[in-house]
């Protein structure tokens, strides 16, 4: 049996049509099996990008199969992600949410950080501008996410300190920390749950976004 | 005064998009500029020559090497690329196809090419020789065959890995290439879900890179790729850089292909 499973695993799609017989497709999760085996097969280590980061957690497992399929994640299985991503956030010790915009904006800018051509340990960027439009003066701005130009502005943040405030400020730090807490299937990198961005730089970034001095709210 | 500050406001914002609008159409200059000359066909020129020359252990060429049209063949291949061979039992895509010739006719090491650095030795070789195949099918437009049973399931195994969301940032293929009109900065991305468009995507790939003076295979394209995903590192010629061709393969169906194209 052992030998068998691992004739199938070397000998790869040819196995698999093989086994599913020459008339008839594999069904759906022979599929999604087989694509698996063959990511695993497929990649090597390379610098601090190591095979691990193959492994998917649940949101990315249900995320992929709800786009294979082109459905929208069943509305149990997001609400599901949504509160084990939540759960895992971690808020800023002693309430502190804003650091510095300026260093924000460095951190916006900067796309560096984790690929294999990347120095371990090296200080890692937010990718920021990759989507978002920030800043009004920045012209080269992706759009694969919203406009988060007058961000804190147009939520009414005119003190981020003020109790009034909190709820924004705490969402923003939420949304920063780890994205799928609020929408399951969201494109954007989970920051803090990841360990992209240090607790400091997400507090740098929340200042780029909410602080009344921020270009952002210009 | 509010009226000043509303017209300075619309004046700002005007500037921003003529700033925007003018640094596309400076890239759209720029490339044409160096259409006019793409290096790229220094690399035609080599290919042509690594095809037709007699080399490796065995002293042969590659004149006998089949591409899926038969023996020899060269124009129309790369449109038809990738698809199942009977010879290996695989799905291949054009780079893979020609390494195994390179291995059969010409007795070079199959698996030492595969491991060799992009732009190195055998593998430059393998770059250039599918950059005067491409060019062969200049003009034409994408058909992969997707009949036999193991190009549907290569095909149905890209769709899942173009879809798989991994690694630090949670990227898939599809976080930038699955949707119109989006960009990253000021690149615009095209969507490979579907045909993309005459010489976009699949059909611009194998290219000449500006930015940093290489000639890039599909498979060095692909490598990029995952390496900004920040996954680990793909294979040469492996499973899922060939699913991936196939997949992004049949979505090209009737787009007009125009590599080995220039990028910036």
């Amino acid at each position: 049996m052992k030998k068998q499973t691992q004739l199938l695993i070397a000998a790869g799609v040819a196995a698999v049509v093989l086994v599913a017989g020459c008339s008839s497709m594999p069904s759906s999760a022979e599929l999604d099996k087989l694509s698996q085996d063959v990511a695993k097969a497929s990649f090597r280590d390379q610098g601090q990008a190591k095979v691990d980061r193959l492994v998917l957690d649940d949101a990315n497992l249900e995320c992929m199969k709800a786009d294979v399929a082109g459905q929208p994640i069943a509305e149990p299985v997001a609400k599901a992600i949504e509160a084990a991503n939540f759960a895992s956030i971690k808020w800023p010790a002693g309430g502190q949410y804003i650091g510095d915009w300026k260093e924000g904006e460095k951190i916006a800018q900067s796309g560096r950080g984790m690929t294999w051509t990347d120095a371990a340990g090296s200080e890692n960027g937010g990718n920021c501008y990759n989507c978002h439009q920030i800043s009004k003066e920045e012209i080269s701005f992706g759009t694969l996410g919203p406009s988060l130009y007058n961000y804190g502005k147009m939520r009414g943040v005119a003190n981020p300190y003020a109790p009034e405030s909190a709820a924004i400020v705490q969402y923003t730090w939420g949304k920063i920390w780890n994205s799928r807490a609020y929408n399951a299937c969201s494109q954007m990198p989970r920051a803090g749950h990841k360990g992209i961005l240090t607790e400091q730089q997400v507090k740098h970034i929340m200042a780029l976004l909410l602080d009344p001095k921020s270009p952002v709210n210009q | 005064m509010k009226r000043w500050t509303l017209a300075l406001a619309a004046t700002m914002i005007s500037a921003a998009a003529l700033a925007q609008k003018s640094a596309s159409d400076g890239i759209a200059e720029y490339r044409a500029m160096l259409a006019d000359g793409n290096p790229a066909e220094l690399f035609e020129a080599k290919g042509e020559d690594l095809w037709k020359q007699k080399r490796g252990p065995k002293n042969a060429s590659l004149e006998q090497c089949d591409l899926g049209k038969g023996p020899g063949v060269v124009k129309g291949a790369f449109v038809e690329l990738p698809r199942h061979f009977a010879d290996t039992n695989k799905v291949q895509d054009l780079e893979s196809r020609l390494v195994t010739c390179m291995e059969t006719l010409q007795g070079f090491n199959g698996a030492e090419i595969a491991k060799t650095a992009y732009g190195r030795g055998e593998q430059a070789n393998v770059t250039a020789l599918a950059t005067w195949i491409a060019a062969e099918s200049r003009g034409l437009k994408f058909n992969l065959p997707n009949s036999h049973q193991q190009e549907k399931v290569m095909y149905e195994v890209g769709k899942r890995l173009f879809f798989m969301r991994s690694g630090t940032h949670d990227f898939s293929c599809a976080s930038c290439h699955g949707e119109d009109g989006k960009r990253i900065r000021l690149q615009d991305l095209p969507n490979l879900t579907k045909n993309p468009g005459d010489g976009i995507g699949f059909a611009a790939w194998p290219a000449y890179r500006v930015s940093n003076g290489q000639m890039w295979s599909m498979q060095l394209r692909l490598n990029d790729c995952y390496r900004q995903q920040r996954f680990p590192y793909p294979l040469f010629g492996s499973d899922a850089t060939i699913a991936l061709g196939a997949y992004m393969g049949v979505n090209a169906k009737g787009a007009e292909n125009i590599a080995p194209a220039i990028k910036r």
